[in-house]
């Protein structure tokens, strides 16, 4: 089964932008997928029409079999997004946001309670839990995000740059708490600007570039692009990053 | 998502509302009582006693039914207008709806059931601060009348809020339609003078006036008697409550303005 299954899928703005030109790809159930892309690229765009929050100009979108235009509603009870922009009311508590994001899952409050403390708890937020937003920091508050999505138990989870501004070892604790819920079966989507990250974590890339995918498969299979060469002069980094600029880059 | 859990994304978009409005009471409750209290004062008071009578009640008596209903209409009307503006524009709040499987209907009918709350808490306030200025002598013709009035006029205002904070871009959009709309109709639509003490042309562009079916309607659950037929009253705020839902239906399903 695959969690993801994006076909021929465009997007042109009103503006006049094309941020998506005929993308396919799939994410199979259980994967750690990395979309990696430049700024600008249509990562964001695609991740937006696969959780409802941009409409899409053609193409097909499903989420575990489910078609976004024919399934809306069971095809969103499979999602939990951490979006690239804070989007929650910084003057309710954290408590109170996690509750209430069960609620529009359809969660009642008597189960809602006690799985949003645990998640706050697990993800060190619980002292914070009943204090207003605007006291958290700027880790806490990605933190809470994270909560807020796993609250309603998604079976796919989307990671859209979760880790920006997000200090070392905070950003750690984060991966080492989805490892553990990645092994549990959860398939994730993540895109991230730290390819050390994506190259330690996902199993499989799609590299996005000017909306078209550039390049995807298994991440032995990007990283075996690398032509092994190395540089004389100037920084060089990782692997995975010399393929992505390989592929991405305008020289 | 079966009808259960609709209902708990309802009521949990209701509840998140309600307590916001209590926590901000002052911001949301005093500014009417307080309005009104002025109105009172200077319609009722120091002006109703050199006015005498009214359609046969003190003017302080038949002042009072409008007086409500221009809480009723300000207040449910902000309340979802402002709800709906600032989670899609300041904190984009929103996101957590749209992300959900909360279907269109469900998103609307949670945005104005908070806004519904808010009118008719604000308007029973109202209602008992008048108490006050009319010496307790209030006549209630017929309550269910009045509760039923008030119920359909804070849907109908509700409902255009929600499409006033559908549209609006920034905080002056959804400021001007009450100020140049909705203050301009209610002031016009017989909250302070009965239609036959106007002259001919005043009456013919009063009666193109959708408020002064509401408030007469209203006026008619506290005196007994009306400007208008009752029924007439009741068509035209059946026909604004199908038109203003169509239009969020068809606007919220769209996503115009909270989806790119």
């Amino acid at each position: 089964m695959q969690a993801l299954s994006v076909s021929n899928l465009t997007k042109k703005y009103a503006s006049g932008t094309e941020a998506l030109k005929g993308v396919s790809l799939e994410i199979p159930e259980g994967d750690f997928f990395a979309l990696l892309g430049p700024n600008g690229a249509g990562k964001t765009t695609l991740i937006g029409i696969a959780t409802g929050l941009v409409n899409k100009t053609g193409g097909t979108v499903s989420v575990f079999g489910y078609d976004i235009d024919k399934n809306p509603e069971e095809a969103k009870a499979q999602l939990g997004l951490v979006g690239q922009e804070l989007n929650f009311n910084p003057f309710e508590k954290p408590f109170d946001i996690v509750v209430n994001q069960a609620g529009y899952y359809g969660i009642p409050r008597s189960k809602a309670i006690p799985r949003a403390k645990q998640l706050l708890e697990d993800l060190g937020l619980g002292e914070k839990m009943y204090q207003s937003g605007l006291t958290l920091s700027g880790g806490m508050k990605r933190r809470l995000m994270i909560a807020r999505a796993l609250v309603h138990e998604p079976r796919f989870l989307i990671l859209d740059e979760p880790t920006a501004g997000v200090d070392v070892e905070l950003r750690r604790s984060m991966w080492d708490y989805l490892k553990k819920l990645t092994a549990g079966g959860l398939t994730v989507l993540l895109t991230t600007h730290y390819l050390e990250e994506a190259e330690q974590l996902a199993s499989h890339v799609a590299i996005i570039n000017k909306g078209e995918i550039a390049a995807q498969g298994s991440m032995q299979e990007i990283l075996a692009m690398h032509d092994g060469s190395e540089s004389k002069d100037g920084y060089r980094g990782g692997k995975l990053e010399e393929v992505f600029l390989m592929l991405t880059s305008d020289k | 998502m079966n009808n259960y859990r609709r209902w708990i994304s309802f009521y949990t978009m209701v509840r998140r509302d309600v307590v916001r409005m209590f926590r901000i009471w002052v911001q949301t409750f005093l500014p009417s009582v307080v309005t009104s209290v002025l109105y009172f004062l200077v319609f009722g008071t120091v002006l109703g006693s050199r006015i005498g009578d009214m359609q046969g009640v003190p003017y302080m008596t038949f002042v009072v039914p409008g007086l409500v209903m221009l809480s009723i209409v300000t207040t449910s009307y902000s309340n979802t207008s402002f709800t709906f503006f600032s989670s899609k524009f300041f904190a984009r709040s929103i996101d957590e709806i749209l992300v959900s499987p909360t279907p269109p209907w469900v998103m609307i009918a949670g945005f104005i059931g908070g806004g519904l709350i808010r009118g008719l808490l604000t308007g029973a306030i109202v209602l008992l601060v008048s108490v006050f200025f009319t010496e307790l002598s209030l006549s209630v013709h017929s309550a269910l009348i009045i509760l039923g009035f008030a119920l359909l006029t804070c849907l109908v205002f509700a409902l255009a809020g929600l499409v006033n904070g559908i549209y609006a871009k920034s905080i002056d959009g959804i400021n001007l339609v009450p100020t140049f709309v909705l203050t301009p109709l209610v002031y016009l639509g017989g909250v302070f003078y009965s239609v036959h003490s106007l002259p001919a042309w005043w009456q013919a562009i009063t009666y193109a006036n959708p408020l002064f079916y509401l408030i007469n309607g209203f006026r008619y659950g506290f005196l007994g008697t009306a400007d208008v037929s009752l029924w007439i009253s009741v068509a035209i705020l059946g026909t604004m409550i199908v038109v203003l839902v169509s239009i969020n239906w068809y606007l919220i399903r769209k996503g115009l303005g909270l989806r790119q």
